[in-house]
């Protein structure tokens, strides 16, 4: 874990005028319960560019830990910082626009809206983050990941690894500073797996952004630049 | 990409359910708009035809028929009344103006009223083409009557005995058309009308015909026919359904009876031939009053129905009877296209509904992707608001193009004026009505929308 001199709750909208940035994620003593389980995690913390495989078995709270990250749920102790931004007191409007405009999620099940254009897909996704809708880069975006033709189809007429792809596409279009992917190779035979992590960490880097990879896929553990197993967290 | 554009696709992508939705509520927005536009023509129809006409003075009879006969001509006249009391009733202090009609005879089917100017200005009605009639046996004739009989100004005609198409033709002496009046949108559209003059004269010229002997021996004294004798003259046997009167009594061969016995009921063939013709001895078929105070709507009718075979009948009054007795079956139809409309909504409901239950994930992802909740709330209603649209519009557009459509055709083979590019009042509350209803049905599956639990859709997908 870095540990980064904390300044006390900096202007998320000018979190750079710090001499060093301030972590994209910080985690400090967290506890929640659910179901019949329980997660803590004392300190974790992420900086820009840096990538990071999350991983435990199922049930370990792999997906808990992503809700907590996306302000979904609140922990019941502890503090979560978003771009030095403490989200566990924030209101669900202003958690809402956090997650909208800082991180870009990848779903397991990739959850592309079925009833538009991949590149609608994307634009909704510059829409709902509140940033600029900006058909050109989305556009760029598609073309970039093999999906430059393809871009007026439906989702549900592209092939599971083209749709994998929009999914990336959709999750960095509005240029998040936090990508979040939950189990993104499950699906994936080794090419594709291999290929869909290579693409994330490029795109997360030329984004200065942060990459948080859930995941008990032992393909590409090893091709992340961190690894924060759940299980040394109970 | 904005949220109406989402709800759009998200419409279009199962049309099923949307089409039905969409289908259902046109159905229900078509029947009651069909109904309103219906009901506010009728009403207009009834209201123009009407024109200001307080009161109808007629033979005694059914006060229904004398409406439907004096103002729509509609119906046959219940009898004729002497031409004394037009004068009795004009000079009344409580009477505006009185306008005779004298009716009996028509032309291809139209009936040829003889009146006077009068008539004419109470429809505003002008020549369009020609001038009124000046002259015995001028006649001008409604727009519809010119566009269906080919009559323009400058024709003869020869009307027919009775308000169908007799053979008993007046052939002996023809009107003259010298004017065309404008449409009007009224009755009078379907009017050839003339001078009552010219029709006591029509009927004594053909009355000297069918009976030259009875006038001969007429026509050498002057008011020889006793009023008070039972006419047993071979015109009963002969025109026993086509009375010389200009009344059609043939239609009611029990009041014939009783009129052949009034005393006054056969002047107007008796003084035929009399150079020394008796205006009181004339008779018309009814008056058409205007009253110059409203006052005179309880008194005047108790003091005409006071005389003997006289009645008088108010159109307001006969009516609103006769659409109460219509008006059960538009209330029923009004219960039925309610019925629809909430159908309507229902499935408005159930469509965005059982879309909701689908669409939950997408729902939860749209909140990861930044979505508030109040904008999903707002996704749905949009859907909601979306379907209504188009249902109403779809509704109103067939409704208002299928009355434009019968209207035309009814202008065609009827000559009734509808319209289907008019607006009713009442179709803004139905609007404004059907939106709130659409919302409404749409507000459900939007909290349910606005409620969704991200983190636990997300889990359990």
């Amino acid at each position: 874990m870095s540990k980064t001199g904390q300044s006390k709750v900096p202007s998320l909208s000018n979190p750079m005028h710090t001499d060093k940035a301030p972590p994209v994620v910080a985690i400090k003593d967290i506890t929640f319960a659910y179901d019949t389980a329980r997660l803590g995690i004392e300190s974790f913390e992420l900086a820009p560019k840096e990538t990071v495989a999350v991983l435990g078995p199922s049930g370990s709270g792999k997906t808990t830990l992503m809700h907590l990250l996306t302000g979904l749920l609140r922990p019941d102790t502890g503090s979560i910082q978003i771009h030095g931004t403490e989200i566990t007191t924030l209101s669900e409007a202003s958690i809402d626009r956090i997650r909208g405009q800082h991180v870009g999620i990848i779903f397991q099940n990739l959850h592309l809206i079925p009833s538009i254009s991949i590149l609608n897909n994307l634009l909704l996704a510059q829409r709902m983050a509140r940033v600029a809708i900006d058909s050109h880069h989305a556009q760029h975006l598609l073309a970039q990941l093999g999906l430059g033709e393809l871009s007026h189809r439906r989702p549900g007429e592209l092939s599971q690894g083209q749709a994998q792809r929009a999914a990336i596409a959709r999750a960095v279009v509005h240029r998040p500073s936090l990508i979040i992917a939950d189990e993104p190779t499950s699906a994936l035979d080794d090419t594709h797996a291999r290929e869909a992590i290579t693409l994330l960490k490029t795109l997360t880097v030329n984004n200065g952004a942060a990459l948080i990879v859930v995941t008990h896929d032992e393909r590409i553990r090893n091709q992340l630049g961190r690894q924060f197993d759940l299980r040394a967290m109970k | 990409m904005s949220l109406v554009r989402l709800a759009f696709a998200n419409l279009t992508i199962q049309p099923l359910s949307s089409i039905v939705s969409i289908f259902l509520l046109a159905l229900g927005v078509g029947s009651i708009t069909v109904l309103l536009l219906a009901n506010a023509q009728l009403g207009d129809f009834l209201k123009r035809n009407a024109a200001g006409i307080d009161l109808v003075i007629g033979a005694k009879g059914s006060p229904l028929q004398l409406v439907l006969s004096g103002i729509y001509h509609a119906d046959v006249p219940p009898g004729n009344i002497a031409f004394k009391e037009v004068e009795r009733w004009a000079a009344h202090p409580m009477v505006k103006s009185a306008v005779p009609l004298s009716m009996g005879d028509s032309f291809e089917g139209y009936r040829i009223v003889g009146t006077t100017a009068q008539f004419v200005d109470l429809y505003d009605a002008k020549p369009h083409i020609g001038r009124l009639w000046r002259n015995p046996f001028e006649a001008v004739v409604g727009s519809r009557v010119a566009q269906e009989t080919g009559l323009k100004v400058g024709d003869p005609f020869s009307g027919s005995h009775g308000f169908t198409n007799s053979t008993d033709r007046h052939d002996e002496n023809p009107y003259l058309i010298v004017g065309q009046l404008a449409p009007t949108g009224s009755v009078i559209d379907n009017l050839i009308v003339t001078s009552t003059q010219s029709v006591w004269m029509m009927h004594r010229v053909h009355d000297q015909k069918q009976h030259p002997t009875k006038n001969q021996s007429q026509s050498t004294t002057s008011k020889v026919c006793d009023p008070l004798a039972p006419n047993p003259s071979p015109t009963r046997s002969t025109h026993r359904n086509e009375p010389h009167s200009h009344h059609v009594e043939h239609h009611h061969p029990e009041e014939e009876k009783d009129h052949n016995q009034k005393p006054d009921s056969k002047h107007f063939e008796c003084i035929e031939g009399s150079e020394h013709s008796d205006e009181a001895e004339k008779e018309v078929t009814l008056l058409l009053i205007t009253l110059s105070s409203p006052l005179g709507i309880l008194s005047l009718p108790r003091e005409v129905n006071a005389t003997a075979g006289l009645q008088a009948a108010s159109p307001a009054y006969e009516l609103t009877r006769l659409m109460q007795i219509v008006g059960i079956g538009i209330d029923w139809l009004n219960v039925f296209a309610v019925v629809l409309v909430i159908s309507a909504a229902l499935s408005i409901f159930a469509a965005l509904y059982s879309s909701l239950r689908a669409r939950r994930q997408d729902l939860a992802v749209l909140r990861c992707l930044g979505a508030s909740r109040s904008e999903l709330f707002q996704l749905l209603l949009t859907e909601g608001f979306l379907l209504t649209t188009a249902g109403i519009s779809t509704g109103l557009l067939t409704a208002h193009g299928g009355i434009a459509l019968l209207g035309y055709l009814l202008l065609d083979s009827q000559g009734v004026m509808i319209s289907g590019w008019m607006f009713a009042p009442e179709e803004i509350w139905l609007i404004a009505g059907l939106f709130a209803t659409g919302l409404l049905a749409a507000a459900l599956p939007a909290w349910q929308a606005y409620r969704t639990d991200v983190a636990r859709t997300l889990t359990t997908s």
